[in-house]
């Protein structure tokens, strides 16, 4: 309504004795900016004690991982002597020796870099090939969903051990970077190559749910473009079961490395990883409990703090999870 | 297409050009298991600041043949014939981006279930907002701002502390005022409101529908009112177009058809509904069920259940129901209707 025609209004009301409301907009509360999906779903997380706990975790295994001399206690994890070999943990060493006779705290720490490094990058590339696949699937269906999905139907065929088993295998061979490394980014990239159908399936069948919903019907009656339905209509109702199912994966990648480090492809010694120390410790776990038990603990603990962010940041997407 | 209402939204669109003008519309869903003809030939006009009823039970094609003007029917598997030109220009043939900007500025549409039609993870004032800064490319706060306006407009209490408040904390009525609000916020010339009250309870159908009113009056846009009930149409509209089988059976004014009907359908409509002067008196139904869409009988798609039909040596040389179709022809002044004895139906 411009300026004249409320005028116009208000003089008709006056006239005719009569009030309709629509003479007097009341604007003068709305200083703040409009808020976005994002800004009201951080509100909520600032209120939540789950995303917290899971926060300081994964920061101060984040930290671990980048600084870990802070958490050795002054232990150098290649400082072995085969005399302490298994040494139960003591008050100096919280967690006892390794086979080698090495400080096992020390280890467990440096092992973190490795191991986040897996987990975070192949869960991000999960994450990412999962939503842009299949979101572009799911919505576009057709002749599009046909051949994306025989493609994810392909990579599900292929067991994810033996993919990757192969690709590592071969890597080192070429010239593509990463690939060629043999590093923690090489088995990342050949866990999360043969690992995001899951997670594809997931958004596709979110987004064809809905896809069909009277919003987005809404949302293109009132002129938006494809691209604004999908980003901002479909995906925010579609993310929250691949974000649930990605925050779980971390765990699984970040062992599933350990198997491939047993089948002569993963990372391999001298390097220092959570999967290299269970899959070690197996071997003596009547003899040395301790050895499977504290990289299981961190790892546990890694998981779990992914999971509370999560299943906060899932809550926080969805309006009427929110208290 | 920048600040579209400046030039429009006094009411005067080229002289002689109607708003819309649906013309021979067809539209079919072409599936494996055969195809089914949602609307049939469909012709209309629609002047602005009118009022147009569209009245026909479900499946008569009064819902698609409103999303095909909207562009928001999936072809395929929907396969659209005919024209709809919106002041003058013919949106079928328009490429899909000029198409999607005068949805919203041009026409748009309210839908019948408010609570899924707006998208739960996002506040009432975000979506009434995302039109202004799709159409305009509004800043933040001058949508919000415009939303607050809006939600004032369509008379929600308390708007300015409301608009940041997500749909499943509002009430049946509050959420369709949401929903009109998002589609009157760029002063559209033509609204289509499909079935708007259908969902809600009858004091919150007439608040909704005396909003509809007013707004009219204040824009001058014209309405397309798509609804099965016969209330509602009395009250509101200027016009009103039966649809039966995806074919407009009768046209003319309220007053004219709900005084007295010139086809048979539209009489039975009129006698399946309870009215205060026939107090105690049976209703009379309509016999026998809607067509199949997938199999519309020949003739007049109406005659397996019509009561004035004329089979056979009955009828007169090419008016035979069941195999001649009937055109849609003037009755009387500012009538028209698709019956072969029209004539004998008015005098009833």
């Amino acid at each position: 309504m411009t300026d004249q025609q409320q005028a116009d209004l208000r003089h008709d009301e006056v006239q005719a004795g009569t009030t309709t409301g629509l003479a007097s907009p009341s604007v003068d509360v709305t200083s703040d900016r409009q808020n976005s999906l994002w800004s009201d779903a951080w509100a909520y997380l600032k209120r939540s004690v789950f995303f917290w706990i899971g926060a300081v975790l994964t920061l101060l295994f984040i930290v671990m991982a980048v600084f870990p001399q802070l958490f050795a206690r002054g232990q150098d994890p290649r400082a072995c002597d085969l005399a302490n070999s298994k040494a139960r943990p003591s008050a100096d060493h919280w967690f006892g020796y390794d086979v080698q006779g090495c400080d096992y705290m020390s280890n467990v720490v440096y092992g973190a870099r490795n191991s986040l490094i897996i987990g975070i990058f192949a869960v991000l590339v999960v994450l990412v090939l999962g939503v842009v696949v299949g979101a572009i699937a799911g919505y576009f269906g057709g002749v599009t969903d046909g051949v994306l999905s025989r493609i994810a139907d392909i990579f599900y065929a292929l067991p994810l051990i033996l993919g990757a088993l192969v690709l590592l295998r071969v890597g080192p061979q070429t010239d593509i970077p990463i690939i060629n490394s043999r590093g923690p980014g090489a088995v990342a990239l050949a866990l999360a190559l043969f690992g995001w159908m899951t997670a594809m399936r997931l958004v596709r069948s979110q987004v064809i749910a809905v896809k069909s919903s009277d919003y987005v019907a809404a949302a293109r009656a009132m002129g938006a473009s494809n691209s604004r339905i999908l980003v901002r209509h479909i995906l925010p109702n579609a993310v929250a079961p691949v974000l649930v199912y990605t925050t779980i994966t971390i765990g699984v990648l970040i062992a599933a490395e350990a198997t491939l480090t047993y089948l002569g492809v993963g990372l391999q010694r001298p390097a220092f990883s959570w999967g290299l120390q269970i899959e070690a410790g197996q071997d003596s776990i009547r003899s040395a409990p301790h050895l499977v038990l504290f990289p299981s603990i961190v790892l546990t603990l890694t998981v779990m703090a992914f999971i509370m962010m999560g299943d906060a940041l899932r809550d926080a997407l969805d309006p009427r999870q929110r208290a | 297409m920048t600040l579209p209402q400046t030039t429009t939204a006094a009411g005067v669109p080229a002289p002689g050009t109607p708003l819309l003008e649906v013309d021979d519309l067809h539209v079919e869903f072409r599936q494996r298991s055969g195809v089914v003809h949602a609307v049939n030939g469909v012709s209309y006009e629609l002047a602005a600041g009118q009022t147009l009823a569209i009245l026909g039970e479900s499946g008569s094609g009064k819902s698609v043949s409103a999303q095909a003007i909207m562009g928001i029917l999936d072809t395929p598997p929907a396969v659209i014939r005919g024209g709809i030109r919106f002041e003058g220009r013919d949106l079928l043939t328009m490429s899909a981006e000029d198409q999607r900007k005068i949805r919203g500025p041009g026409i748009s549409m309210i839908f019948q279930d408010a609570l899924s039609s707006l998208n739960p993870v996002y506040s009432v004032g975000w979506q009434i907002g995302e039109m202004f800064r799709v159409h305009r490319g509004a800043s933040r706060k001058e949508a919000k701002r415009k939303a607050v306006e809006l939600m004032d407009r369509v008379r929600i209490p308390a708007a300015a502390r409301r608009v940041d408040d997500y749909p499943h904390q509002f009430s049946g009525g509050m959420r369709q005022r949401v929903m009109i609000a998002m589609a009157i916020a760029l002063d559209p010339r033509i609204l289509i409101a499909d079935e708007p009250t259908t969902a809600l309870d009858v004091t919150v159908q007439a608040q909704v529908m005396d909003l509809l009113k007013d707004l009219q009056r204040e824009t001058g846009m014209g309405l397309i009112l798509i609804t099965h009930d016969l209330g509602v149409v009395n009250e509101v509209a200027d016009d009103v177009a039966v649809m039966y089988a995806g074919r407009i059976v009768e046209r003319g004014t309220v007053d004219d058809v709900f005084t007295d009907a010139a086809h048979p359908y539209t009489d039975g409509l009129m006698k399946s509904v309870p009215q205060v002067e026939a107090k105690g008196g049976r209703l009379q139904p309509i016999t026998g069920q809607p067509p199949n869409l997938a199999a519309i009988p020949g003739g007049c798609p109406f005659h397996p259940r019509c009561s004035h039909r004329r089979l056979g040596a009955a009828a007169a040389p090419g008016r035979e129901c069941a195999t001649d179709v009937p055109p849609l022809r003037l009755v009387a002044p500012g009538r028209e209707a698709a019956c072969h004895y029209s004539e004998e139906v008015l005098g009833v």
